[in-house]
């Protein structure tokens, strides 16, 4: 098991495994988006209250579960890095910044498009929206200080603890709808009664959800691919390729 | 299926969000294709330059 990690750490074996990967997750990813999708916008029934505006559900909360995601990712990652020193872990940081952010971005837009009929507003200064738009900044900053630095590894150390520290909104995101008055609605799946709504709406969401993470996988290989060759440019194994 | 292209009258909220997923989504798979390539293209030869 430590053979394995260890080997799976060594950059030409992660470019080598991340390629050959590649292909299945990204048609795992659009086969689950697929299906993910018929069940979303054909099968559900339209809400009871909200009608069909509530079908941005489908890829809204996802997208938001994918934001803290892969930010709790990038700061395991950032441990490794500050305690083990470990190359592949600050590519795997930085390469999933760009990928985040995008989420949280995702989040943003499609909770304000869905705000908009529902609440009458695109925006307003509350808990839980405040937090996500922090989680869009954090992201935005490692990306920032990681480009701001020449020194690729001093950049990553740099990196690591600011994505350490950010950590702590992580929390305060999932909690702020229970911590302060919002106009954000409470968890509906991520809790441990029932799901406050039906299987035909709450399954076509995991699908989603579930194809997002294929997709984070997938996008990630390939960013990783993008940043071990920029960074080992000179060693052999590059030189081999 | 005009009746689902409406989405009940919510069609121009519903509608961008799936577009702007799609588009945000495919960005991030697009980009980072195109530059491994170009990547490997100045590689190959800068590693032909190196040899001559």
């Amino acid at each position: 098991m430590f053979l394995w990690f260890h080997k799976l750490g060594s950059p030409p074996h992660f470019y080598r495994i991340a390629g050959k990967w590649i292909p299945w997750l990204t048609w795992i990813f659009l086969i689950l988006v697929a299906a993910g999708l018929y069940g979303g916008l054909i099968l559900a029934p339209p809400d009871y209250q909200q009608g069909e505006s509530y079908r941005i559900i489908f890829v809204h909360v996802p997208s938001a579960w994918m934001s803290m995601f892969i930010y709790v990712t990038m700061a395991f990652c950032a441990v490794v890095i500050i305690v083990w020193r470990m190359k592949l872990a600050e590519v795997v940081l930085i390469s999933s910044a760009p990928i985040g952010a995008s989420f949280t971005f995702l989040a943003l837009v499609t909770g304000s498009l869905w705000g908009k009929p529902m609440w009458g507003t695109y925006w307003v200064w509350d808990a839980r929206l405040t937090s996500e738009l922090i989680l869009l900044f954090l992201y935005l900053g490692v990306i920032g200080l990681h480009n701001a630095i020449e020194d690729k590894r001093v950049a990553a150390r740099a990196v690591a603890i600011l994505a350490l520290v950010g950590v702590v909104n992580i929390p305060i995101i999932h909690y702020s709808v229970e911590w302060w008055h919002s106009l954000h609605q409470g968890a509906s799946l991520t809790k441990f009664d029932k799901p406050s709504m039906p299987p035909s709406m709450y399954i076509p969401i995991l699908i989603m959800a579930l194809a997002f993470q294929f997709y984070y996988a997938l996008t990630l290989f390939h960013k990783c691919r993008v940043e071990l060759l920029q960074r080992e440019r000179n060693s052999k194994w590059v030189k081999e390729l | 299926m005009a009746e689902f292209f409406q989405m009940g009258g919510y069609a121009a909220f519903v509608w961008p969000s799936y577009g702007l997923c799609a588009l945000v989504l495919w960005l991030n798979w697009y980009v980072p294709r195109k530059q491994h390539d170009k990547e490997l293209r100045q590689l190959k030869r800068r590693h032909k330059a190196e040899r001559q």
